[in-house]
């Protein structure tokens, strides 16, 4: 359930990347203040360990389909919240890069939704009051999978949001979450189990680790997650605002409805001044509606300017096929070029 | 993706990374810059925008062809990664049925275009950002992240990651072997053997973490990773950030293919 870059808009992923790296300061200081050297190649290594056992599968019982680790929860209950989240923003990072999932601007919104939740959500609040002194194993299982659940849950809800929020794409927000929420629970299910099972596996053969992370884990996670909601939302704010102009040229669904109530619509007028072709290509898609839900409230606009809108579109879109084949033909053409020269000159 | 495949395509990449030329001797506190920057722009399209994207293909294919990185491989990894981006983007045709004019007597209905949109944008950001690990070494990102400003401490562990990646997968890989050739059917590939492998394997990490942590003590580690390197941005690393700005920017304000299909019809009559 990875993100992906060509889902989201600027502002949505410049938002969620400043609460992510917001987020990565918070927690690299506040794991400095009680720093123990010990934990620094322990950290990396277990970042390693949970890339490495990501990609061993097992199949799902009563299914066909198999299954792997996601991370975030065995990390927190090993290390203590801020330790994972940097372990799981790291391992995101990596992933982002050599396997290009979901790409570098849908990486702020990965962290997001696959770190914070189950690290300083779904741990502090659900897991450890749960789990209680980690001594039974009934209540690290029950504690595993409502916290397993409650975590996926919550990033599968936010993926929705992002992709919504940014208005690339047409599905109706009911469908996109009916098909989004029922896969996660399943995956939060068997994650639950195996995370519980691990944790087993590691208390029965090594109990000293469990302890001294519960012990270096203080309770304080409540108020430092109030005060990155805090920080969040203001920055929410701020990008929002400052970045609105750079967003789609046609709000629409949530967005749409956010700039209908700050009355914030002169997009089109903005970018006067850019050339007539654009413009047009711009009035061509600003009509197309992109819910069915859209108020009637843009209805007089779109019906005066309905009509005008064919005539110019014709020319204008045979002149952009022409030119963006010719476009792509030369890119690709110097690319080829460099490679048949560079080719003769090693040759 | 099988175990064995996805270890060495990162293998491939960190390969390719460690290659001299123009892109790779590239300061990677630019590239990095540039690539968000890449990014950002061609995300900041409308969502019914297919033909003004294309001239951003110069910029994933200038760094594959001067970083004399092989396409197909980059297209290839790109292709493995598309399904969440495929499997949202198909919806579009079904729920924006409106019809649109792509060219004279040709018209479909607006939600192939937008689904258009959202492969060209996936092939162009994916494609960007694979080139900047295969043109850029890892432990260069991390040293350009650190002076970005990132903190140090997340940066190390993005640089202990790194170094034990390969370790820990080969790891894995000889466990996931050795469980293979003993289950046969589906026996063994339950969640019971996986938990005790998982498990197992963890241990074994503590395990060698516990040893590297006492090797690092003994060279005199004081909770940093200090790098010797002292490097200043060249004249040739501003000079690339500036010229792909400028062209982003072109590329995003002025219609470029509208404008020279315009060029060619009038040359053309």
């Amino acid at each position: 359930m990875h993100m992906a870059d060509a889902l989201l808009s600027p502002a949505v992923g410049v938002t969620f990347w400043a609460g992510t790296i917001g987020t990565i300061g918070y927690a690299s200081k506040k794991l400095k203040e009680h720093l123990d050297d010990r934990k620094i190649p322990l950290m990396g290594v277990l970042g390693a360990f949970i890339f490495a056992s990501q990609m061993i599968n097992f199949s799902i019982p009563g299914t066909g389909s198999s299954g792997h680790l996601g991370g975030g929860m065995i990390l927190a209950v090993l290390l203590g919240p801020h330790a994972a989240f940097l372990v799981m923003a790291s391992v995101l990072t990596v992933q982002a890069l050599f396997f290009a999932d979901g790409g570098l601007l849908a990486l702020g919104c990965n962290i997001w939704n696959l770190g914070i939740y189950p690290c300083f959500v779904a741990y502090p609040l659900i897991y450890k009051p749960l789990a209680g002194d980690g001594r039974s194993a009934q209540r690290i299982l029950v504690a595993s999978l409502a916290s397993g659940i409650v975590g996926l849950q919550m990033g599968a809800f936010s993926v929705v949001l992002q992709t919504l929020l940014s208005g690339k794409t047409a599905l109706p927000f009911g469908t996109f979450l009916l098909m989004m929420q029922p896969i996660h629970l399943a995956i939060g299910i068997v994650e639950g189990f195996v995370t519980a099972g691990v944790i087993h596996y590691v208390r029965a053969a090594r109990p000293e680790i469990l302890d001294s992370s519960a012990s270096t884990a203080p309770l304080a996670a409540g108020i430092s997650l109030r005060n990155v909601l805090i920080g969040f939302v203001a920055l929410a704010i701020v990008t929002g605002g400052a970045l609105s102009w750079f967003a789609s040229a046609h709000p629409d669904g949530l967005e749409g409805s956010i700039a209908k109530v700050t009355g914030k619509r002169e997009l089109p007028e903005q970018e006067h001044g850019i050339p007539a072709a654009l413009k047009s290509v711009q009035e061509k898609t600003a009509f197309l509606p992109g819910y069915g839900f859209k108020p009637p409230a843009n209805e007089p606009k779109a019906k005066k300017e309905a009509p005008s809108w064919p005539a110019v579109d014709a020319g204008t879109s045979l002149s952009g096929l022409i030119g963006g084949v010719l476009v792509l033909a030369v890119a690709f053409g110097i690319g080829w070029l460099i490679r048949a020269f560079r080719g003769k000159n090693t040759a | 993706m099988s175990f064995e495949a996805a270890y060495s395509g990162i293998g491939r990449l960190d390969r390719l990374s460690y290659r001299d030329t123009v892109v790779h001797r590239l300061d990677p506190r630019a590239k990095v810059v540039a690539t968000l920057l890449f990014v950002v722009v061609v995300v900041s399209f409308p969502k019914y925008e297919v033909l003004s994207l294309f001239p951003f293909f110069l910029f994933p294919v200038l760094m594959a062809a001067l970083g004399d990185i092989p396409a197909g491989f980059i297209a290839k990894k790109v292709v493995v990664v598309s399904p969440f981006a495929v499997f949202v983007g198909i919806f579009n045709p079904l729920f924006d049925p409106s019809t649109v004019a792509i060219a004279p007597g040709v018209s479909v209905s607006a939600g192939w275009v937008s689904f258009a949109s959202i492969l060209v944008k996936f092939a162009l950001t994916i494609s960007a950002a694979l080139l900047l690990i295969a043109t850029t070494s890892f432990p260069g990102i991390c040293r350009g992240l650190r002076r970005l400003g990132l903190p140090a401490l997340f940066v190390s562990q993005l640089l202990f990651l790194y170094r034990y990646l390969f370790v820990l997968m080969e790891e894995a890989m000889r466990v996931v072997r050795a469980r293979d050739m003993r289950s046969f059917g589906k026996r063994g590939a339950g969640v019971r053997v996986f938990v005790r492998i998982v498990g197992t394997l963890f241990l074994r990490t503590v395990e060698r973490a516990e040893r590297i942590y006492g090797a690092m003590l003994a060279r005199g580690f004081r909770g940093d990773v200090p790098s010797m390197r002292r490097e200043a941005l060249r004249p040739s690393d501003a000079f690339f950030v500036l010229a792909a700005g400028c062209f982003f920017a072109l590329c995003r304000f002025v219609p470029v293919p509208q404008m020279i299909g315009r060029l060619v019809r009038e040359l053309a009559g």
